[in-house]
């Protein structure tokens, strides 16, 4: 089968450029399809999250299918924290079937964090395993070994953290999704530049794209509760610091400006292959942010 | 060590409502060193519910007390065999092992828990037990540098550690270590970093209810009805 629109632009030398959006909880969908729309031609792809924050929401491939509907290209992030591994190969199959190709593996964040925390975790396989169970999908079985009736093949991505308090273990699962067959990263977010910058030269080695995690801030308080509470977020004390000097009201524009500052230096330095925008609710400003920093649309 | 906490007392009332003799059995292992089901919390759950029939009114009339070597073995219940003749049911404060050991060993008598078996723990300190183990039938400690990544990573991962942990704690809870930390940095200790390097593949979970034995069973497949 023909490579996904996202993984020709993988194997091509433009700097990529990704967004996600956050479906809803509940049946109302028209803010997430007013943000495809919104996102679809500025972006090369679109990650639709899964239950962000172990939060119930509108499924992740739900979300993928509206993209598809509206012209544009999906990325299904999947976490094994509710789905064991039958589910997630029959979720992948569907997405196969209806042309969603690109596949976020992730672990997930732990039940504790969302909004079900009497549920239970599953967890039956990690994001390294995710993704050699796709390898297994590819190779015309399924994880138990049965022949499939018709083989699916993915462009698989996982994530990276890399300004990790403790990177080496980081680094050390990094390279076993690179095993894997991860084709893509896309970070965490990144606001610590000399560790980007670090983990950029040692990424160098390795024969995958990465995409650099931008999270667009709205407001100190909102940075400050990020730190504190959303697993993988560790904020340097002077962004805080910065997001405070704005003025009243004005947070989302400060975060914005340290967004597209940020983009600029990735770009200039070369510190990734591209970036990955996560404007946590407000995705109406990411082409904003695009313009600014001079950077992605589909044809740029 | 198995490790259990004594339920409220408000849910032992409730399941021993409809009896009058009641039984409070106790195991002399792991719950009599857990503190939760020994001889000496036999005699004070014993007690709080004589204290209980003293003040209110309540169906039950009579409670003996005894603690066994071991709930978990049948060889161990047959010094109670004759007190079981003279009560309504057992109020085991055994693990779970030993409450379903009582109920198999004596069908016609109703066996209640008087204690939440938690875990499989090891000594933090005195009083304070982390769990550690979950009894997978799997054990890959040789591999994690003693330190069970499926039991103490909250996600149960088995590659390496997930994006959350943050100055070492877990993103569960900020108290408690990151296994995936431990075991790195013992790993580093030991100069065996390359075993995290390995690909640790997909669990066998076993879903059916496991049964280990010392002695090697009969083997049945050549032997007739008759």
């Amino acid at each position: 089968m023909a490579k996904s629109a996202f993984e020709e632009k993988l194997h091509s030398d433009k700097f990529l450029v990704t967004s996600e959006i956050g479906p809803p909880k509940g049946v109302d969908v028209s803010e997430m399809i007013h943000h495809i729309e919104i996102l679809k031609d500025r972006v090369d792809a679109i990650n639709v999250t899964d239950h962000q924050s172990s939060m119930m929401h509108f499924p992740s491939l739900g979300g993928c299918l509206l993209i598809k509907e509206h012209g544009g290209e999906p990325v299904l992030q999947m976490t094994g924290r509710d789905r064991n591994r039958l589910a997630l190969q029959a979720d992948l199959l569907l997405a196969y079937s209806r042309g969603i190709v690109n596949v976020l593996c992730l672990t997930g964040d732990s039940i504790n964090s969302g909004d079900h925390k009497d549920a239970k975790p599953v967890f039956d396989l990690d994001s390294v395993q995710m993704l050699h169970m796709i390898r297994m999908l590819e190779s015309g079985k399924d994880a138990g070994g049965n022949q499939l009736k018709g083989t699916p093949c993915f462009c698989s991505g996982a994530s990276v953290h890399p300004e990790a308090d403790f990177l080496e273990p980081q680094l050390i699962k990094f390279e076993k999704k690179v095993a894997a067959g991860a084709q893509f990263f896309q970070t965490q977010g990144v606001f610590n530049v000399t560790k980007l910058r670090e983990f950029s030269e040692y990424a160098s080695q390795f024969n995958v794209k990465v995409l650099a995690g931008i999270i667009v801030l709205a407001s100190a308080r909102m940075a400050r509760y990020m730190n504190n509470n959303v697993p993988g977020i560790i904020l340097p004390e002077e962004i805080i610091d910065e997001m405070e000097t704005a003025e009243k009201g004005r947070g989302l524009t400060k975060g914005i400006e340290i967004a597209v500052r940020s983009i600029k230096l990735i770009k200039e330095e070369k510190l990734a292959h591209g970036i990955h925008i996560m404007a946590v609710g407000n995705e109406g400003v990411v082409p904003d942010i695009l313009d600014q920093a001079g950077s992605g649309g589909v044809n740029q | 060590m198995i490790v259990a906490e004594q339920k409220p007392l408000s849910e032992i009332k409730y399941l021993i409502s409809p009896y009058k003799q009641i039984l409070v059995l106790g195991c002399g292992t792991c719950m009599t060193v857990c503190g939760a089901g020994g001889e000496r919390e036999v005699s004070f759950l014993s007690q709080a519910l004589q204290l209980e029939q003293s003040m209110n009114s309540v169906s039950w009339q009579g409670f003996q007390e005894y603690t066994v070597k071991r709930q978990c073995s049948n060889e161990f219940l047959d010094v109670i065999s004759d007190i079981v003749t003279t009560i309504d049911c057992i109020l085991s404060v055994g693990c779970g092992a030993g409450v379903q050991t009582l109920a198999r060993r004596f069908p016609d008598m109703p066996v209640l828990p008087g204690v939440n078996t938690s875990l499989l723990g090891m000594e933090q300190q005195p009083g304070i037990w982390d769990e550690c183990c979950v009894a997978c039938g799997e054990c890959r400690l040789g591999d994690t540098a003693g330190i069970c990544a499926y039991t103490r990573c909250a996600k149960g991962i088995l590659n390496g550690p997930c994006a959350g942990n943050k100055n070492g704690k877990c993103e569960v809870n900020h108290d408690i270590d990151c296994a995936w930390v431990m075991i790195y940095k013992r790993l580093d200790r030991l100069g065996q970093l390359d075993k995290m390097r390995h690909y640790y593949s997909m669990r066998n979970f076993k879903v059916t209810p496991r049964q280990i034995g010392l002695i090697q069973k009969p083997d049945l497949a050549g032997e007739s009805d008759g």
